[in-house]
C-alpha cells in the first residue's frame, strides 16, 4: 500500500471528526454545549477547506475558509450566545427519542448515507471523494437532530449543522460552489438566524415556551 | 507444542498473575495521590489477599456446589485469558492457539458463573449485582467486537496475535479509525471492570454498588480467588488494549525466554502509563446513574460503529 500523504491524512481527520461532532451534537442536551459544539464543527469544517485550499491551490477556497471562520466560528456562535443569555433558555427538554436510540437510528443513517454516495464517489474526481458520504450523513443527522428536538433553539442549531455539512458537500464534490452562490447562502443564513431570532422572541412572549409543540395549537382552530 | 516452548508461556501466564494485583493497587495509589488521600501501598492487595487465603471460609446454608466451584472457575478463565492475549510474545502456543473472538468468549463464560454464582444464594444484592452485571455485559460485549471487527479489518484476520503484528508494522499514519475504537475500547474497559464512571469499586453503597453486590457472599479464599480474577480481568483488558492499539516493544517471532525476560520493561512502562491514566480518568468522571450506564455503553458502541464506518470510507 502506497504511503497517504500527511495533509490527505489531515483532510481525513477532518471528515471523521465532522461526523463525530455530528453525534455529539446529537447526543448533548444543554443548548449552550451545543452552540459551543457548532462552533467546533465550524472550525474543524474552516480547517478542512483551508487544508484542501492548499492542497488544490484553489484561491477561491481560501476566502470560502476565511468566510467560514468570521460567520461559522465567531459570529453565528456569539449571536447564539446572546439569544441564550436574553431569552434564559439553558436547557433542552428531553428530545422525543431517548439517547441511546437516537443515536444508533444515527448509525444507520450514516450507513444509508454512504450507500447513497457510493454512486457519487465513482463519478467524482476530486482528492475528497471519499468524503462525500460523510458530508451526507452530516446533513442527515442535523436532520435528524431537527426532528428529534423540540425547543426552537435547538432546531435552528440543526439547521445551521446542516447548512456545514452542505458545504463540505460542495466542498469535497466539486471543490465548493461558484463564489456568488457561496455568498448568496452564507447570506441566506445569516438572515435566517436573524430573523428566526426575532421569532424567538415573538414565540415566547405568545407562549410564554420555546417549545415548538404549542405552534400545533393554532392549527384549524375556529376563531 | 514442544516442552521448550512452555517455558516462555509459563513466564508470560506467571508475570500475569504476578502483576495484576500490583497493577490494582498502582492505579488505587494513583487515584488517592489525585484526589489529596494518603496513598496506600501498591502492594496493599497481596496482603488482602495473604489474609483472606489464612482465614476459614464462610458459607450460606442453602449454598450450592455452583456457589463453591464459580471461584476457581472464573480465576481459571481469567487465567487462560492471560495466556491467550500476547501481552509478552506473539509466537506463544496458547496465543496461537485461539483468536480474538474465543477470547471474548471466554471473558463472558467468567461473567456468566459470576452471576450465576451471585443469584446461588438467593439474597437480594446478590441478585441485583447480577442483574446489573448482565445489563452492562450484554452492552459492552456488542462495543467489544466491534472493536475487534476494526482491528481485524485493518489486519485481515481474527487473531489477535497477527493483529498486533500487523499494526507494529504498519507505517505510522494518522488512523482515525484506530482512535475511535481506541475511545470505544476505553469506555468498554472502563464499564466491564466496575470502574467508576458505571461502577465504584471502592464502596458497599447498597444502591449503587454492581461488582462488589456480586461477591458479598464471599469470604476467606472465595473471596481471595474472586478479587484475584478481578485484578486478573483488569490486567487483561489492559493487554488487550496494548496488544490493538500500542503494539510495540512486544517481542514478535519464534522467541525464548531471553526476548520475553525483554519485553518486561516495555511492558511495565505501558502499564504505569495505562494505570495513571485510568486513574485521572476515574478521578474526573462522576458516577452514573445506573439508568444512564446503557446510555454510556452505547456511546462506545456507537465510536466502535464509526471507527468501521470511517475504515470502509478510508479505502473506498
Amino acid at each position: 500500500m502506497a504511503p497517504i500523504p500527511l495533509d490527505l491524512q489531515l483532510l481525513d481527520s477532518c471528515a471523521a471528526l465532522l461526523l463525530l461532532l455530528s453525534f455529539a451534537m446529537l447526543s448533548q442536551r444543554r443548548i449552550v454545549s451545543l452552540v459551543n459544539l457548532l462552533a467546533v464543527q465550524g472550525a474543524v469544517l474552516a480547517a478542512a477547506t483551508l487544508l484542501l485550499a492548499w492542497r488544490t491551490g484553489q484561491g477561491h477556497l481560501y476566502l470560502s475558509a476565511a468566510l467560514t471562520l468570521a460567520l461559522k466560528v465567531a459570529f453565528l456562535p456569539w449571536l447564539l450566545h446572546r439569544l441564550i443569555r436574553r431569552l434564559q433558555v439553558y436547557w433542552d427538554t428531553e428530545p422525543l427519542l431517548n439517547i441511546s436510540g437516537t443515536m444508533l437510528s444515527g448509525i444507520l443513517i450514516v450507513v444509508f448515507a454512504f450507500g447513497l454516495a457510493q454512486p457519487i464517489t465513482e463519478l467524482a474526481s476530486t482528492t475528497m471523494r471519499s468524503a462525500i458520504g460523510i458530508a451526507i450523513s452530516v446533513v442527515l443527522l442535523a436532520f435528524l437532530m431537527m426532528i428529534t428536538r423540540r425547543k426552537a433553539m435547538s432546531q435552528v442549531i440543526g439547521f445551521l449543522s446542516m447548512e456545514n455539512g452542505l458545504f463540505f458537500g460542495a466542498m469535497s464534490a466539486t471543490y465548493g460552489m461558484p463564489m456568488v452562490v457561496e455568498l448568496g447562502v452564507a447570506l441566506d443564513v445569516l438572515v435566517a438566524v436573524l430573523v428566526l431570532g426575532v421569532f424567538f422572541f415573538q414565540i415566547r412572549e405568545q407562549f410564554d415556551s420555546l417549545d415548538l409543540h404549542h405552534l400545533e395549537s393554532l392549527k384549524g382552530e375556529p376563531r | 507444542m514442544r516442552p521448550a516452548e512452555l517455558i516462555p508461556q509459563g513466564l508470560e501466564i506467571g508475570a500475569a498473575l504476578a502483576a495484576a494485583p500490583l497493577f490494582l493497587g498502582w492505579v488505587n495509589q494513583c487515584r488517592a495521590w489525585l484526589s489529596n488521600r494518603r496513598a496506600p501501598s501498591p502492594w496493599l492487595p497481596y496482603r488482602n489477599m495473604r489474609k483472606l487465603f489464612a482465614k476459614d471460609a464462610v458459607l450460606a446454608e442453602n449454598a450450592s456446589a455452583l456457589f463453591r466451584a464459580a471461584p476457581y472457575i472464573v480465576f481459571s478463565t481469567m487465567v487462560v485469558a492471560a495466556g491467550i492475549i500476547p501481552s509478552m510474545g506473539t509466537r506463544l502456543p496458547l496465543v496461537a492457539a485461539s483468536d480474538a473472538i474465543a477470547l471474548v468468549g471466554l471473558l463472558a463464560t467468567a461473567r456468566v458463573f459470576l452471576s450465576l454464582a451471585a443469584m446461588d444464594v438467593g439474597t437480594a444484592f446478590g441478585t441485583l449485582g447480577a442483574r446489573r452485571e448482565m445489563m452492562v455485559g450484554f452492552l459492552a460485549e456488542p462495543a467489544l467486537l466491534m472493536v475487534i471487527f476494526v482491528a481485524s479489518l485493518i489486519s485481515a484476520t481474527t487473531a489477535l496475535p497477527a493483529i498486533s503484528e500487523h499494526l507494529a508494522t504498519q507505517t505510522l499514519r494518522l488512523n482515525p479509525s484506530l482512535a475511535f475504537t481506541a475511545v470505544a475500547f476505553t469506555l468498554v474497559l472502563l464499564a466491564e471492570n466496575a470502574r467508576i464512571p458505571v461502577d465504584n469499586p471502592a464502596t458497599h453503597l447498597e444502591l449503587t454498588m454492581i461488582h462488589e453486590a456480586m461477591l458479598i457472599e464471599y469470604s476467606a479464599r472465595h473471596l481471595a480467588l474472586m478479587e484475584w480474577a478481578a485484578a486478573l480481568r483488569l490486567f487483561n483488558y489492559a493487554c488487550i488494549g496494548f496488544a490493538l492499539f500500542i503494539p510495540w516493544g512486544v517481542a514478535a517471532g519464534p522467541i525464548g525466554p531471553v526476548a520475553l525476560l525483554l519485553s518486561i520493561p516495555v511492558l511495565t512502562a505501558k502499564l504505569a502509563c495505562a494505570g495513571a491514566g485510568l486513574a485521572v480518568i476515574e478521578t474526573l468522571s462522576a458516577k452514573l446513574r445506573v439508568m444512564r450506564v446503557p446510555e454510556f455503553l452505547a456511546t462506545a458502541f456507537l465510536f466502535a460503529v464509526l471507527g468501521l464506518l470511517v475504515h470502509v470510507l478510508s479505502r473506498s
